[in-house]
């Protein structure tokens, strides 16, 4: 517990949300203020001047410590106080109540590109948006050909900004934060921008930043697989106050879990299609309707779908993802042993078992489906059910959660043999 | 947890190793201290501000500077002929244009340095609520940067001096003395509508109002020695352009209204001004990004 680098103490911050009888602008006139200054005063003569307004508490007691060379994950809905929190650590806006003591430079990565000026180059951008964000000049200068090079924006560089495409204005405002020298370094949301490899690079030098530099890194984001990636610790925001915080991955499930257990049954309401979902349940070997399964419990799904007319080649689907929502695997009624077909009109109910000792334990969903391959889908659900495979004792995980281990449970053969070497040897001679 | 409380054991609670912090971000209340440790640690931001203002006026256009010298001139020249041949005012015995062109250079330093000022925070909204800086930075950055449209007028009064054959001396050498007591009043004056329009944002049409009142107020086209009584003429040093523009006239004609009473008025009233400013825009600059 020696190395706290930022301390965060019970903090809040709450808005006056005014209202006003002007409509929704955010500040006042002159004339307003000199209009309605007489019964302003009459009002708090008589002590009811706050009658108007009504105070919003965006953070509530927020108090989390981070250690040096952390990275700290902030993740959230939106509303739940994420921008709040980093715009009070990076002294932006301040705490109504409490506060945060911080040992070391603060740099900020706020939103790509703020501070840079349409009219002015490349290169003239590069000094504005680094004196913006602390650095001096002489620092700037050191770095300059660093930052170009990472942009990738060499040939531009006398160029106004304005005429930059967006792929390169991002680079380039990321390029001057990311060779930033703070201590802690604030970043929200900088991933949502550039295209797919910029935002490899981008993970890279971040992560690079935080393992080689010891620096500390709190990092606000929606992009889970960033987040579980980069962050070894993370913290839940609801509504201003700390749900949960603790391990990245598991705090990520608790969250994309939809915070807490769904329905094990679900009836879909009615859509208009010639095809559509009725009815869906998840169920034990028992079967008792559940979302909990253990390890070696088979998981059994059943379906009830209303076909209205004959289609030719319809497919009722399924896929199981992980808690970052990537695809574990797929089934449909045509892999069945027979397959099964669901052409004809009528109400169909099927059920699809999906064996034990297949899932590592973890948070899982699926996303059934209603289509005909490659040219129509008549419905979809997303995530319909989230269902979480516990670990027994028997299992022997030894304390990993799940979601560390991977998703597949398989069916290894363990041996103990008696010489390598010579079981090789052996092997190679034949 | 007391906000704002500097008691020397609470570090010790989150920090065995005893370092101070290096920031404690606490709730402020009532008036703020000015930290000019601060803003002195910041200069470089300050200077790539100036810059981008400089350069941001005359991108883009097609006479570039031309304009900073047009503007004054055809004004001094507009007002000269009013002054002169329509009202026929004084002007301490100096030439019309000459005379007028000396007020009209404090003016427009002045003048333009509160109006770019004033909204200088709303244009730099997307900064303000995005990242950390001194926000004095910004209004600051425009006292600096209308420094080259002063000295481009400047230039201008000079070579008016040439054509009316009016000889320099050694009283030139003040004009940077006055020339500072201007910017600290500008500067003050900056703040004040700065703060003020991230507020109300009507800010930006009362000032030009308001600039125009203060404009005839302030002894540019004709001299403060029509006012006769030396009671009045101090009451009306309490206007401190009235000042600038009659320093810039000793400087420039060697004759002028101003004397030591007068001067002092003004200097107190500069020192004032930058004052309240500067204490008025730290007092409300803590709500900007929540309002701007």
């Amino acid at each position: 517990m020696s190395d706290v680098t930022l301390s965060v103490q019970n903090l809040s911050k709450s808005f006056r949300i005014a209202h006003q009888r002007g409509g929704l602008r955010g500040y006042r006139t002159l004339h307003d203020e000199l209009v309605t200054l007489p019964r302003r005063l009459i009002n708090r003569l008589r002590g009811n001047g706050r009658s108007t307004s009504e105070t919003f508490w965006a953070l509530k007691n927020v108090s989390f410590d981070v250690k040096r060379g952390e990275v700290l994950g902030i993740i959230g809905s939106n509303g739940a106080g994420k921008s709040t929190l980093l715009k009070i650590l990076n002294r932006i806006t301040e705490p109504t109540i409490g506060g945060v003591d911080i040992y070391g430079r603060v740099g900020a990565l706020l939103e790509v590109g703020t501070g840079f000026h349409p009219e002015l180059t490349g290169r003239e951008n590069i000094f504005l948006n680094g004196a913006i964000l602390g650095m001096t000049r002489a620092e700037i200068k050191r770095k300059f050909d660093e930052i170009v090079a990472f942009a990738e924006v060499e040939r531009f560089l006398d160029t106004p900004v304005k005429r930059y495409s967006s792929g390169m204005y991002v680079r380039l405002a990321f390029a001057v934060a990311a060779h930033l020298d703070p201590e802690i370094l604030l970043i929200d949301e900088v991933l949502a921008v550039g295209d797919a490899e910029f935002q490899k690079k981008c993970l890279a030098k971040m992560e690079d930043v935080a393992a080689n530099e010891g620096r500390t890194v709190i990092f606000v984001s929606h992009n889970m697989d960033a987040v579980c990636h980069l962050c070894s610790r993370c913290i839940l925001l609801r509504q201003g106050e700390v749900a949960k915080s603790g391990d990245a991955a598991e705090v990520v499930a608790t969250y994309l879990g939809g915070e807490q257990d769904q329905a094990p049954v679900i009836d879909f309401p009615p859509v208009d299609s010639e095809a559509s979902f009725q009815f869906a349940g998840l169920h034990n070997p028992k079967g008792q309707a559940t979302t909990s399964f253990s390890t070696s419990e088979p998981v059994l799904l059943k379906c009830l779908f209303k076909v209205r007319r004959q289609i030719e080649g319809l497919q009722f689907s399924f896929a199981v993802l992980n808690f970052k929502h990537e695809r574990l695997f797929y089934s449909t009624v045509s892999m069945g042993d027979p397959p099964i077909s669901v052409e004809t009109p009528g109400e169909h109910h099927l059920a699809a078992l999906i064996p034990g000792r297949l899932l590592l334990p973890g948070r899982y969903s699926i996303t059934l489906a209603l289509h005909t391959p490659k040219t129509k889908l008549y419905d979809i659900r997303r995530q319909a059910f989230s269902f979480r495979i516990v670990a027994t004792v028997a299992d022997r995980y030894d304390g990993f959660s799940g979601d560390e281990l991977g998703h597949v449970h398989a069916d290894v053969k363990w041996q103990r043999i008696q010489n390598v070497s010579a079981t090789h040897r052996e092997t190679a001679m034949v | 947890m007391v906000a704002g409380a500097e008691s020397p054991g609470s570090s010790v609670v989150a920090q065995p190793s005893a370092a101070r912090p290096t920031l404690r971000i606490r709730p402020t209340k009532g008036w703020a201290a000015l930290n000019l440790r601060e803003l002195w640690s910041y200069r470089d931001l300050l200077w790539i501000l100036v810059e981008r203002n400089i350069k941001v006026i005359y991108k883009q256009t097609a006479l570039g500077i031309a304009w900073v010298a047009l503007q004054p001139l055809i004004a001094a020249i507009i007002l000269a002929v009013i002054a002169g041949r329509v009202a026929k005012l004084p002007s301490d015995g100096a030439p019309h244009l000459l005379f007028i062109f000396c007020g009209l250079t404090v003016w427009n330093y002045f003048s333009q340095t509160a109006q770019r000022s004033s909204t200088s925070l709303v244009n730099n909204a997307q900064l303000v609520s995005k990242v950390y800086f001194p926000r004095m930075l910004i209004p600051l950055s425009h006292t600096f940067s209308t420094l080259v449209d002063f000295a481009v007028t400047l230039i201008m009064l000079f070579v008016f001096m040439a054509i009316y054959h009016v000889p320099p001396t050694l009283r030139l050498l003040a004009i940077p003395g006055f020339l500072f007591l201007t910017a600290i009043t500008a500067t003050g004056v900056a703040l004040w509508f700065s703060a003020l329009s991230v507020k109300y944002r009507d800010t930006n049409y009362a000032l030009p109002l308001f600039l125009q009142i203060w404009m005839w107020a302030s002894a540019i086209i004709y001299p403060t020695s029509m006012i006769e009584s030396p009671r009045w003429q101090s009451l009306f040093a309490l206007n401190p352009v009235v000042g600038f523009v009659e320093g810039f006239r000793w400087c420039v004609l060697g004759k002028s209204a101003l004397n030591p009473t007068m001067f002092w008025i003004t200097v107190g009233m500069s020192i004032l001004a930058l004052l309240t400013g500067a204490f008025f825009f730290r007092r409300v600059e803590r709500d900007f990004a929540d309002i701007i």
